[in-house]
């Protein structure tokens, strides 16, 4: 099947050449910071995780988003997801591999990341972070790639097939727990040690993954001859709507408990988040947008004549793939760093040899899902003979 | 197709001679002993040990940062400590701070002026339950069962996953190449690379060599390091008979770095 993803039109071409060009030029930035170490990044003695693992903890987001369709499919047999459900799992697999790749690029001596294999530590989170996401990989591959070629074959997929489908349903949540605990037990950092982080976590990545699937089928219907659907569309939007709702219902229920209970070390990161501490204050615009992207998402996504127009929907996702991006891609790492444990503030602003490196992974990403995305799609085209 | 069988065959059989006689000439390697092969270290008769490590600090001893600069710097040259320009590639294994940053649980407006004023040095706190230690993924980070926390510099993958766990912030990474700022490097520790966390390390070197850490040596009495289970020891006498706080103890992490205030 993989000789549908190198015959395309010119327009195809174009995109996958110019994916592969910011990848290069990601991948000499990245050399330069083999060279030099994480130096060249903007994180410091005090901040010191940024841009990469916030990048990481946002994808694992995505990459179980695309649960959100398989799950409604094979528990309970909504037949309308079934046209869809290999998107889901495709957008899994590019997301985990950029998840993968950020770690790699965030390790300070990457050549010996294979010492989490050759000295296994099951007491570190990072030990079981590794399986889970590798494992979660494996699971959509295998999955995914049954699933089309029996379409393809016009057969029905084998039944163990469905058991590992299940399988991985049941390890989407996990990946993203697994995620949260990297951070919830850690126990000088009040910004993250509390028990909503995971479920937190799950929330957005429940809005964020279809959110994206939703924009990703709305690109589809108008470059390829394959149309998702309406309905599924529109079902995707109400999975979105009520994830969403229940990721900023969370956060308040955090913001209650901080500010209810006054703790200091809990309050600091949260004030220099959304207004600064001490002078210091480079993300605050930053969060107020987020918020304002999620609330317009939600007041356009619950209103069912917004829903249904898909214009409106598109912009809605937009919105609120930007602000759950910003939360957790941006202000949720750094924003548990600062202030630091003596409580000094260093704030951390990533440099653009950092953003270059990031973008090159996000175009890694963006290619492995238009050539799984270009060999779904053409599949279903043959299928249905269009 | 036969012949290539037939050599398949031969090599196979000889690899599994090579296998099944490995473990009988072990045995009589290790002349007649097969079951212990490990070498082991003579321990050092002069070495400094204890059931478990602590310190002490008393900061009635020092008045301004000018007494305590030869301490951080007694350990910096000995621990070759690179004089980074950049404060965010910054390495420190012992600096000085001031009391509300020191202790954060502790600070208030009133503080009297000799404890507001005065430099307080902050370490690696060595905890009980460490929780870098937890933290780290390849075990590069680990505790031995005198107490001392410690890095495996080879092993460390520099996921710094032990710097976030740190409630102390006592552990710094090396963003770049820490050699060419080091001014005069000491023969007798090893230099670090880039990639890899480190942190002070309670001189573990020196008291295997029968030597105090180089902090307490330089401190003029003002830190004293001694094994905290013994009754008869220097700390615990200062313990005894005076009132001790320790950084952050509401974590559990249990510090062994204690302070007279």
């Amino acid at each position: 099947m993989l000789e549908l993803a190198i015959k395309g039109s010119k327009k195809y071409w174009v995109w996958i050449l110019s994916l592969l060009a910011v990848m290069s030029i990601a991948f000499c930035f990245w050399l330069w910071q083999l060279s030099f170490g994480l130096g060249i990044t903007g994180m410091s003695r005090d901040v010191s995780w940024g841009f990469y693992i916030a990048q990481f903890t946002f994808l694992v987001g995505v990459a179980a988003g695309g649960v959100m369709v398989v799950l409604p499919y094979y528990l309970h047999d909504y037949k309308a997801f079934g046209r869809i459900t290999i998107l889901g799992e495709f957008l899994a697999i590019a997301a985990v591999i950029m998840c993968l790749m950020f770690i790699i690029a965030d390790l300070g001596q990457p050549m010996r990341a294979l010492n989490v294999l050759l000295y296994p530590t099951p007491g570190s989170v990072l030990f079981w972070d590794m399986i889970v996401l590798n494992v979660y990989l494996l699971l959509n591959i295998i999955v995914g790639w049954n699933v089309i070629e029996a379409e393809r074959n016009n057969v029905h997929y084998p039944s163990w097939i469905k058991v590992l489908a299940i399988f991985s349903i049941i390890w989407a949540p996990a990946i993203h727990t697994v995620t949260a605990f990297l951070y919830c037990g850690l126990p000088g950092r009040g910004f993250w040690l509390t028990a909503i982080l995971a479920p937190r976590f799950l929330a957005s990545a429940f809005a964020a993954g279809p959110a994206l699937l939703i924009l990703l089928c709305l690109i589809i219907r108008r470059v390829t001859k394959f149309d998702p659907g309406r309905e599924q569309i529109q079902s995707l939007a109400k999975i979105v709507t009520y994830a969403i709702i229940i990721n900023v219902f969370f956060f308040l229920c955090e913001i209650f408990v901080v500010f209810y209970s006054r703790i200091p070390s809990h309050m600091s990161h949260i004030k220099y988040l959304f207004f600064g501490l001490h002078g210091h204050a480079a993300l605050v615009p930053w969060m107020w947008a987020s918020m304002a992207f999620m609330v317009i998402s939600i007041i356009l996504l619950a209103n069912p004549v917004t829903r249904k127009n898909e214009a409106v929907l598109a912009f809605a996702c937009v919105i609120l793939f930007i602000g759950t991006w910003i939360d957790k891609g941006l202000g949720m790492i750094s924003g548990g760093f600062v202030p630091n444990p003596l409580h000094h503030v260093t704030e951390y602003i990533p440099t653009l040899p950092e953003l270059v490196i990031a973008l090159g992974v996000w175009a890694t990403g963006f290619f492995v899902l238009t050539l799984l995305f270009k060999i779904a799609v053409t599949v279903k085209e043959e299928v249905s003979g269009v | 197709m036969e012949n290539s069988r037939r050599s398949f065959l031969k090599i196979a059989g000889i690899s599994a001679l090579g296998f099944g006689t490995k473990p009988v000439l072990n045995a009589f390697a290790s002349g007649g002993n097969s079951e212990k092969h490990e070498a082991e270290i003579q321990k050092n008769p002069a070495a400094l040990k204890a059931k478990r490590w602590a310190m002490v600090i008393d900061t009635r001893k020092y008045k301004s940062e000018e007494d305590l600069k030869p301490i951080i710097e007694a350990c910096d040259k000995i621990h070759n400590i690179p004089k980074h320009t950049n404060k965010r590639h910054e390495i420190m294994w012992i600096w000085i701070d001031e009391f509300k940053y020191v202790f954060t649980n502790q600070e208030h407006e009133f503080v009297d002026d000799r404890v507001k004023h005065l430099p307080f040095l902050v370490l690696c706190n060595h905890c009980e339950k460490p929780a870098c230690v937890r933290a780290c993924p390849t075990k590069a980070t680990f505790k031995r069962d005198d107490g001392i926390v410690l890095m495996d510099f080879h092993r460390c993958i520099g996921c710094r996953f032990c710097m976030a766990a740190c409630p102390y912030g006592s552990r710094s990474f090396n963003f770049r190449d820490p050699r060419p700022f080091i001014k005069e490097e000491n023969k007798e520790f090893p230099t670090r690379m880039k990639g890899v966390v480190e942190k002070c390390n309670f001189c573990a070197e020196r008291l295997a060599v029968g030597k105090m850490p180089a902090c307490v040596e330089a401190s003029n009495g003002a830190m004293v390091a001694g094994d905290l289970y013994d009754p008869e020891s220097e700390i615990r006498k200062l313990l005894k008979n005076n009132y001790t706080i320790r950084r952050k103890p509401e974590l559990g992490a249990g510090p062994a770095i204690y302070y007279i205030v």
